[in-house]
């Protein structure tokens, strides 16, 4: 089934003052259930803008978006469910922390979907565990963390409502990077532990690599194009001209390339150019 | 929406309007606003309208814009017009009664004259807004109140408290938008249920609102103390405000509308 469709998205920020703007530019893509995807472009390309119709938040101008198969703005379709099916986290989500404790901020979620007293506690624990918060972190007050440990809560927050289709909008922004690999690897495992449908923003082309099986490239608010990881990747020309980057080590692979050392096309991750190094090395001396 | 609040927004351009001095804009306005409440009467009261609207045409700002300032305003408008619309009492005969409600001809006019009027005010108080960036207009303010500094009036400091208040409502208005947004994201529900429920639904959107509503002010004034920034004695301006021969021109014609007005006041 298609977790995530829309047919022709449009969206135009201020209409009727000289500041409209096109911010989504006559999208249709089909996402299918279970995909990993990630959300490439630059700045102002209309990521955050397009990840906010898949919830219901912002409403399109024009065009649909349909979530497991249902029309969200239908009348018989509350956007409430659709929210809860589909959990957004937003870009620097740590300002949306209110409650007293962390305990209650991350139930915020599961208390409006209505769920038992049990289920929100059991939801609550594993949730913050899932995203590294331990314990004795929950009595704590939300705003005496520190700025990663809020991202964290907030994306527990999100993550304790268990929505079938996970966007996440930068989630590691701003982390160390063993914060980014601690938050990245959890999303990851959420993922896999429970077949949903995740879509992952993010500036990083390594962390595309490393966890997207799928890329959604944006360009001025129109849809680049959605391939798999290896298709995009081998477009580096085409990416650089929409002011996109390939990982760092594609690049060294292209130099090494015009060093007349052919490791292949295909490099994004250290591991495999690591291998194929060996191989290389190894072939060297054998012969 | 929220985001469709126009008050304190800048268009900028490049129209006479734009390029008046700041003081004089404000000074006429100020006096723009005197001369619809001297205006008296249906004739002068039309004059203002047109003079007002042609400033509108002039400046380039569409006309929608006059329509959104006045949206947030439109239940005082009514308000107004619906007390005049009963209240007055008229010499003639009622044109309509019904129960406690009588309308005479008087309460009409009347009520559609006080329309009139609140919506020159506003879509001329708007004007000034629209044409003028924040920053210039609270500079002007610091320039016409300079003279207050004299009876010990911390002027500078006003005029920065005001700068700085007028520069954080876009932002703040953003943020609302966000964590709004964010809570809605979790499920939040803001806009259904009883007052009690929907003012309780307003705590998860105001405490991140005043967390970093503090926050910001906390840095501000850290980056403004690296700056060096120790209030108005001495400091210079990087723009300074220059009356040109367009400002007398415009302020020629004002008077003359407004004596006009004043002659129209005394022969009806
Ligand atoms: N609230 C808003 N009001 C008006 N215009 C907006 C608003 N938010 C975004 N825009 C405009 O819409 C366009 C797309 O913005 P968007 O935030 O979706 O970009 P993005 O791809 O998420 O960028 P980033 O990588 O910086 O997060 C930009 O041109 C931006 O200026
Ligand atoms: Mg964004």
């Amino acid at each position: 089934m298609n977790a995530v469709e829309t047919k022709n998205l449009t969206y135009k920020y201020s209409v009727g003052t000289p500041f409209e703007t096109t911010a989504v530019d006559d999208i249709s893509v089909t996402i299918e259930q279970g995909e990993f995807v990630g959300v490439i472009g630059h700045t102002g390309s209309g990521k955050s803008t397009l990840i906010q119709h898949l919830n219901g938040l912002l409403k399109q101008t024009s065009g649909e978006v349909f979530i497991n198969g249902r029309n969200i703005w239908d009348k018989d379709v509350n956007i409430r469910d659709i929210r809860f099916e589909a959990g957004l986290v937003f870009q620097y989500s740590e300002y949306q922390l209110f409650e007293e404790t962390v305990y209650k901020d991350i139930a915020f979620g599961p208390k409006n979907m209505g769920l038992s007293d049990e289920e929100i506690d059991k939801r609550v624990k594993k949730a913050a565990e899932q995203m590294g918060l331990n314990e004795e972190l929950l009595e704590r007050s939300p705003f005496d963390l520190s700025g990663g440990q809020k991202r964290r809560v907030a994306l527990a927050g999100v993550i304790a409502m268990e929505p079938k289709i996970l966007i996440l909008d930068e989630p590691a922004a701003g982390l160390d990077p063993a914060g980014r690999d601690k938050v990245l690897e959890e999303i990851s495992s959420y993922h896999k532990n429970s077949e949903t449908t995740i879509l992952l923003v993010s500036h990083s082309m390594e962390d595309i690599v490393k966890y997207a099986k799928k890329v959604l490239v944006m360009n001025k608010g129109k849809l680049f194009c959605y391939e798999d990881v290896d298709t995009v990747f081998s477009m580096s020309e085409e990416l650089k001209n929409i002011g996109l980057d390939i990982p760092q080590i594609s690049k060294l692979a292209h130099l090494l390339k015009q060093k007349g050392i052919d490791i292949g096309n295909d490099i994004y991750t250290v591991e495999r150019a690591k291998e194929r190094l060996l191989k290389i090395i190894k072939g060297n001396t054998d012969a | 929406m929220l985001k469709d609040i126009t008050i304190g927004q800048f268009f900028p351009g490049n129209s006479i309007i734009h390029r008046m001095d700041s003081r004089f804009k404000i000074v006429l306005d100020i006096l723009y606003v005197v001369m619809l409440f001297v205006a008296d009467n249906f004739i002068s009261l039309t004059i203002a309208g047109i003079f007002i609207l042609m400033a509108y045409a002039v400046s380039g700002i569409k006309p929608i814009m006059m329509v959104k300032s006045l949206k947030p305003l439109l239940p005082l408008i009514l308000f107004t017009a619906i007390l005049n619309l009963f209240f007055i009492n008229g010499t003639e005969e009622p044109l309509f009664k019904w129960w406690v409600i009588t309308i005479y001809w008087e309460g009409i006019s009347t009520a559609i004259f006080m329309i009139v009027r609140i919506i020159c005010l506003i879509i001329g108080m708007s004007l000034l807004t629209y044409t003028t960036s924040p920053i210039v207009l609270t500079d002007a303010i610091e320039r016409l109140l300079s003279p207050l500094k004299k009876i010990k009036l911390p002027v500078h400091e006003l005029a920065m408290m005001m700068t700085i208040a007028l520069r954080f409502i876009p932002t703040l208005i953003e943020e609302t938008d966000k964590i709004m947004s964010a809570q809605k994201a979790r499920g939040a529900e803001l806009d259904t249920g009883g007052l009690l429920k929907r003012a309780k639904a307003l705590v998860p959107i105001l405490i991140p609102l005043f967390v970093s509503a503090f926050k910001r002010a906390n840095e501000l004034a850290m980056a403004m103390e690296c700056r060096c920034y120790k209030g108005g004695d001495g400091r210079t301006k990087l723009r300074q405000l220059k009356a040109s021969g367009l400002d007398y021109m415009v302020s020629l014609l004002m008077i003359t509308v407004f004596g006009f007005i004043i002659v129209d006041n005394m022969v009806f």
